[in-house]
């Protein structure tokens, strides 16, 4: 019990020093200086923040962040940049083609994902990827609009749009 | 020089999602195009500040973002019939 | 620097006009969505943190600037897009597929 408490208590305090030190960032960010009274003002406005933050986020049931955490979303963020020049490319490439080679269609998708915060984050990145975007998501299926549609499958489909994205954000949310 | 030339196609850029605003078959159409106006907007203030050497020009995108992203999630919430 | 700054910023300028060329040319409002989604998220991310390159004191805010459109363009596309489903906006006639009849929540929406 003690125990369980204790642990508790340290996730807690971790979440407070992980919110705080990425408010200071951001208020950093914003005010490009370090100057000390701008930085003593967002050191106590990122204080109060994550004080009152770190409870909601405990109650909204997000991961934990750790090292080993961080270090998989920043693998996920670096392949996630890789697909959008990809994609950026194929996209144009069928906009200024003479003949369009367009194939459109809605096609449906199944996720492992449980927490809605990484249903989110993969649908956004499923947007910002080759040729599909999330019209909507019920339960597990993800609803996608494929510029290239090549197979009709749910099997198929998942494995050609969303696993490569669910493999590291199944180990960021585990 | 370059960046007269980069303000320019950012300017038919913005005429090109007009057309589409003016054309648009449906209400969404047009909804689509305005969002993309905004979003090419953002990087031309961006770049207007490089022009101007203007600090707070950047302050100016990112509150035209943000406000122009609350928009465009009203248009869609009013299309949806759900607001 | 200054030249690769500008190069960022040109490739991003190249993106954001195909975007919009895309907006045109496209036959229906979800092709148009994806152009419009992709090439000027791409477009101004590149674009903005061109300019960071370019003046080294300006890098963060353009940081700050670059990561929002980054978070909020593909929401407001995603919003969009169902919006478009849901008011019964018909697909495109050359379209392939289309199992959105699978959603309960699309049953009465027009189908291809």
């Amino acid at each position: 019990m003690v125990e369980r408490i204790f642990k508790k208590s340290t996730t807690r305090v971790r979440i407070f020093l992980y919110l705080f030190i990425l408010l200071t960032l951001v208020w950093m960010a914003l005010t490009s200086t370090l100057h000390w009274q701008e930085l003593t003002a967002g050191v106590l406005i990122s204080f109060i923040l994550s004080l009152f933050l770190s409870k909601s986020y405990v109650g909204l049931g997000l991961p934990t962040p750790t090292v080993k955490t961080l270090s998989f979303l920043l693998i996920y963020i670096a392949s996630l940049f890789k697909e959008i020049i990809k994609a950026n490319i194929d996209v144009a490439y069928r906009v200024v083609h003479p003949k369009m080679p367009i194939r459109p269609g809605i096609v449906v998708v199944k996720t492992e994902l449980k927490q809605d915060l990484a249903k989110l984050m993969l649908a956004n990145s499923i947007t910002l990827t080759p040729g599909t975007f999330t019209l909507d998501i019920a339960g597990d299926k993800l609803l996608i609009h494929w510029i290239n549609v090549s197979t009709q499958d749910e099997e198929k489909a998942t494995q050609a749009i969303a696993l490569k994205f669910e493999k590291h954000l199944k180990r960021v949310f585990s | 020089m370059i960046v007269s030339i980069f303000l320019l196609v950012i300017g038919a850029a913005i005429v090109l999602c007009l057309i589409r605003l003016i054309k648009g078959p449906t209400a969404t159409d047009r909804a689509v195009a305005l969002d993309t106006v905004t979003t090419v907007t953002t990087a031309l203030l961006v770049i207007l500040a490089l022009v101007f050497k203007r600090y707070i020009y950047l302050d100016v995108a990112l509150v035209y973002a943000v406000l122009m992203f609350i928009g465009s999630v009203a248009i869609a919430r009013f299309l949806e019939k759900g607001i | 620097m200054h030249i690769a700054g500008m190069i960022a910023i040109g490739i991003g300028v190249l993106f954001l006009f195909l975007g919009s060329f895309g907006i045109v040319r496209l036959p229906d409002v979800y092709n148009r969505l994806q152009a419009g989604t992709k090439c000027t998220t791409f477009g101004c991310l590149f674009a903005v943190l061109g300019v960071g390159i370019v003046e080294p004191a300006w890098f963060w805010k353009a940081l700050l600037v670059s990561l929002f459109v980054l978070l909020t363009n593909p929401i407001s596309n995603h919003a969009l897009g169902r919006a478009a489903k849901k008011s019964g906006v018909p697909l495109w006639d050359g379209s392939v597929v289309d199992k959105s009849r699978d959603f309960p929540s699309y049953a009465n929406t027009e189908k291809l």
